[in-house]
């Protein structure tokens, strides 16, 4: 049956708990917890453990940590957990190019199981079988979807990700002799901050494509600037604007003939599964954010996992070890020839990897493959809406948009004053989250939408509605807007000085405490 | 196998064919494949992912967990692995913090939305401040090699010098991450250890120290377990070659031990694990990065710190100190880069030093130091063993040498397993120099009993004149 009642536009309000900081809740004698104990004949045989401690490392002054009951730490913490608003709670399409899609309760329960918390990183290969053939297999799994040969997972988020693969360019061009010759990475303005910095760290100059009046990076830009000074090229396709560049196989091509080699930004490839994949666009590397794509939780930022897959003549660079499977058994093969040395401690974060495995059980080849197409029907139908909206505009091509697209508000904040930034606070009174754009804001006034396929028709409406509110407000009411949040944990937060003046900033409560004595309208303890 | 049409995915709402024939309808196209026309038929995947047939959600259940069921973990033996992962007791209100879906499943929002996730960042940052007694700390790294790694690169740019001294007692693997994240333009250079002590070699830090030295970096204790006890005339070396003095630290002995401040470090980097994350396979890590609330020291992290500004209102909001200095500000000029790294663990720590307090990690740091020192003075009454190797004192980890056994570490940690039980870190491939030794670790969850059938279980497999491998069992 059609869906007919009219779009929910929520009479939302946020939990406001008006709780203090933890050191607020000081109360001298109380415990939260008591640590296991020393038996009295291990005391009675060794005295206090102090003596033998030199005088100069004992901690004469005890650290100013507040003492609280367990109850109302627990309190606490739930409190402020409430005002915090997870993708379980919302319509979780504001938060472009971060894939925030259902976390699936089922993966949630497997990844407390004890076999699997209770782990240490360095037990025996033959008490560990079970975790080596996750990572094994969801090895298999990345091969199928990429067209890769190896996947490491130690890379532990995007970021990580994209500095092991930086890392590998340069030791692949270290290995050959050019290492100091090749010195330059392209990139493009609609990637991740983080394709370029991560490059920046490991040495490299960076060149960024600029795109044209469509959103692609023209193949022209790419030929004049590579030779043989490129030492790679780092690319996401789509980018952030959602839109596909179909001659992307031309732009490899390119790069491999001058001596470069080619690397994917995976994070988000959720429009893509088992439609296209990162070996037939002729790159050397990609990697998949499993805490995007393959529903692993965010965590609040992380910990997460950067699942890096390379073609086989770089598999002797990855990060080891890497798990190998000899039919029967599962091992950890540390002997990779030119390894670029680890990248994060042992095996990267095993939970993400096995939440990320349980997701492909879940769903097989053809489920994967509709992922990708509810995603990119959910994403056109919601650009077509948003496209609608008074003041709103989805600049570069028209059509042609596959996960998400990156809006402006351009013609609503020149015609009213309202900026994408007091849309975003406003959102919140509506019960959403929205967010506007990676610096610099090429596409001005920007908003970056990314529904997934885990939203329903009804859902996409309801974010729909909240926006065409926000856009009529600020049309007729324009402060309403630009005043907002009013149903949030807090009000708008103004002085922002506060956070760029070294004299104000405070990143700790002892820090605070120094520099400010503000608060009104509110006790506080002594 | 093609999915049923009728029959909706359970994640996949959408998959109901007349809800996507009204949307099409909207969207003006004929179908969905239409909406990939953008994608060149030469770029297309006609192929089939060679992957497993779905299961249900009960089918799903029972194949992980019979997986699980294969490995054995820690709770199943007596475990004395550490090595930079260690086994502590997790209090539930850890766990119940952490798995609350609102804290699971948020990530990047405002301080409106997601104001409970910015203070309860902001508190973790303020409480282990407390804890190394310095003014700010960072919204957490990936783990403590990173923070090592990140240290050192702030205090290259802070010195504008490109080298960096470690000492060789270092773990290999944090040094490897270390060496790959410094290169190209920094070099590190191991110090000597006191072949005694473990010690800083002082002779051989005063002969590698130079005036192009950015930083000098040690830990507390050292990645062989003893206390590294020379910090201030380290600390002072370094500052008078206008070096950083960089000291990482596990948290879990800042209830006993002082903080690297109170011995000149500038900069204290650690690992946040032992504070109520479970091992995880080691997907429990989690760095931390602490300095003076200098505009030298702020100006160079990369990473997120959390400051507190007042709203309209007065009440207190959060926000980004020094935004600017980031790479999500500045993508080519930023310091260092920014991404998803490991905050939940961060709101967890949090948790975990609101629950234990000044006295909980007092008591958590003396309970730890009696239990090895017990462990340490038994395992040496066995004949050809001596714990530790090194003669100063220890925190948590002790070099167990079984070089007068005329054994080798594996074949001991192998009998130890078929008695449930898992020894520590074999070192005598990464320490060669030590021969045969092996890197233990007591924690506040052994109890003496464990620790008695460690001793006893060794006493026997090193007297045996036959050993091990003839019964061997294997593990299940």
């Amino acid at each position: 049956m059609a869906q007919v009642s009219e779009p929910k536009l929520r009479d939302f309000h946020q939990a406001k708990w008006d709780e203090p900081l933890i050191f607020e809740l000081h109360q001298p004698g109380e415990r939260g917890v008591v640590v296991p104990k020393t038996e009295p004949e291990i005391e009675a045989e060794i005295g206090d453990g102090f003596t033998a401690l030199p005088e100069n490392m004992l901690r004469k002054k005890e650290p100013q940590l507040p003492e609280v009951s367990q109850a109302r730490v627990l309190r606490h913490y739930l409190r402020l957990s409430q005002e915090t608003l997870g993708s379980d709670f919302n319509v979780e399409i504001g938060q472009g190019t971060c894939t925030m899609k259902y976390i699936p309760k089922v993966n949630e329960f497997l990844v407390r199981n004890p076999k699997l918390t209770e782990l240490h990183p360095y037990q025996d290969e033959s008490t560990v079988q079970g975790m080596l053939a996750a990572i094994y297999h969801l090895d298999l799994a990345m091969r199928e979807i990429s067209g890769m040969d190896y996947f490491s997972f130690q890379p532990s988020g995007g970021t990580q990700a994209l500095f092991a693969m930086a890392s590998i360019v340069r030791a692949k061009h270290g290995a050959t002799g050019e290492g100091e010759k090749r010195d330059e990475i392209i990139t493009t303005m609609f990637s991740h901050p983080s394709q370029a910095a991560t490059a920046v760290v490991k040495g490299y100059k960076i060149i960024t494509l600029k795109p044209d009046e469509d959103g692609y990076p023209r193949l022209e830009d790419l030929k004049k600037v590579v030779s043989d000074r490129t030492a790679g090229f780092v690319v996401a396709n789509p980018e952030d604007t959602g839109i596909y560049n179909p001659r992307i196989k031309e732009f490899t091509d390119i790069v491999h003939k001058a001596g470069g080699i080619c690397y994917y930004d995976q994070a988000n490839a959720n429009g893509l599964l088992g439609i296209t994949r990162a070996k037939e666009a002729g790159f050397d590397m990609c990697f998949f954010n499993l805490h995007k794509t393959f529903a692993a939780p965010h965590m609040c930022g992380g910990p997460a996992t950067g699942a890096l897959g390379v073609k086989d003549e770089l598999k002797q660079f990855l990060p080891g070890p890497i798990v190998e499977c000899d039919g029967e058994k599962y091992r950890l093969n540390h002997q990779l020839a030119s390894s670029i040395g680890k990248v994060r401690s042992f095996h990267g974060v095993p939970q993400t990897v096995l939440r990320a495995y349980a997701w492909i059980r879940s769903l097989g080849a053809e489920g994967l493959k509709e992922v990708a197409k509810i995603a990119v029907l959910n994403n056109n139908y919601l650009y077509h809406k948003v496209k609608e909206i008074r003041g709103a505009s989805a600049p570069y091509v028209n059509g042609g948009r596959l996960e998400q697209v990156r809006y402006s508000w351009e013609q609503m904040t020149e015609e009213t004053g309202v900026t994408t930034e007091d849309v975003q606070r406003r959102m919140t009174d509506f019960g959403h989250h929205y967010w506007t754009s990676h610096h610099p804001y090429v596409v001005p006034q920007p908003f970056t939408l990314e529904p997934t396929e885990s939203y329903s028709k009804e859902d996409l409406d309801e974010y729909i509605a909240a926006l065409t509110q926000i856009s009529k407000e600020a049309y007729e009411e324009p402060e309403k807007v630009q005043n907002a949040p009013y149903r949030s944990v807090i009000h708008k937060i103004e002085e922002e000085d506060f956070l760029d003046n070294p004299d104000k900033w405070a990143v700790t409560w002892r820090a605070f405490l120094k520099k400010h004595n503000w608060k009104e309208g509110k006790v506080k303890s002594e | 196998m093609a999915i049923e049409k009728q029959i909706a995915h359970p994640y996949i709402p959408n998959t109901v064919p007349e809800v996507q024939e009204e949307m099409l309808r909207e969207i003006g196209a004929e179908s969905i494949e239409e909406l990939f026309e953008g994608i060149p038929e030469s770029l297309r995947f006609r192929g089939k992912m060679d992957l497993p047939q779905p299961l249900t959600e009960y089918r799903l259940r029972q194949h992980v967990e019979t997986l699980l069921n294969k490995n054995k973990s820690c709770n199943e033996t007596v475990s004395f692995l550490g090595a930079g992962c260690w086994q502590h007791f997790v209090p539930a209100v850890c766990d119940e913090i952490n798995q609350r879906s609102e804290f699971l499943t948020a990530y990047a929002g405002e301080p409106y939305e997601d104001f409970g996730r910015y203070q309860a960042l902001f508190e973790y940052q303020s409480l282990v401040a407390e804890l190394v007694d310095m003014d700010v700390v960072n919204v957490p790294t990936f783990d403590w090699a990173q923070a090592a790694a990140t240290s050192l690169r702030m205090a290259c740019r802070m010195t504008e010098r490109n080298e960096v001294l470690l000492p060789k007692t270092i773990d290999p693997d944090k040094y490897s991450m270390i060496k790959n994240y410094c290169s190209p333009e920094i070099n590190c250079t191991l110090v000597n250890y006191d072949g005694i002590s473990g010690q800083i070699d002082m002779d051989d830090l005063e002969e590698k120290i130079s005036t192009k030295t950015a930083a000098v970096y040690f830990e507390n204790p050292s990645f062989l377990g003893f206390i590294e006890e020379k910090g201030s005339a380290i600390s002072e070396l370094a500052h008078q070659f206008g070096a950083i003095s960089v000291v990482g630290v596990d948290p879990s002995s800042l209830g006993v031990l002082e903080p690297p401040s109170h011995y000149g470090a500038d900069i204290v980097c650690g690992e946040l694990q032992p504070l109520g994350m479970h091992m995880n396979y080691g997907g429990g890590q989690a760095g931390f990065i602490a300095t003076r609330d200098e505009e030298k020291f702020i100006k160079e992290y990369p990473s997120r710190l959390f400051g507190i500004v007042p709203t309209v209102k007065g009440e207190y909001g959060f926000g980004d100190v020094a935004y600017e200095r980031t790479s999500f500000h500045d993508r080519v000029n930023g310091k260092e880069s920014v991404g998803t790294q490991t905050a939940l663990w961060g709101i967890t720590a949090g948790v975990y030093l609101s629950l234990l307090g000044p006295h909980g990690m007092r008591e958590l740091g003396q309970t730890i130091m009696q239990k090895s020192q017990y462990a340490m003075k038994r395992l040496s009454m066995i004949e050809g063993v001596t714990a530790s190797r090194f003669n100063s004192t220890n925190f948590k980890e002790f070099v167990v040498d079984f070089n007068g056994t005329g054994k080798k570490v594996e074949d001991i940690h192998q009998a130890l397993r078929e008695k449930d039980i898992f020894g520590g870190k074999d070192l005598s491939s990464t320490f060669p120099e030590l021969g045969q030794c092996g890197l233990y670790c007591i924690t506040e969850i052994h109890t003496k009993d464990d620790i008695d059938r460690l001793v006893k279980e060794i006493e026997s497999c090193t007297k045996k004149k036959s050993q091990g491998k003839d019964d061997k069992h294997g593990a299940s």
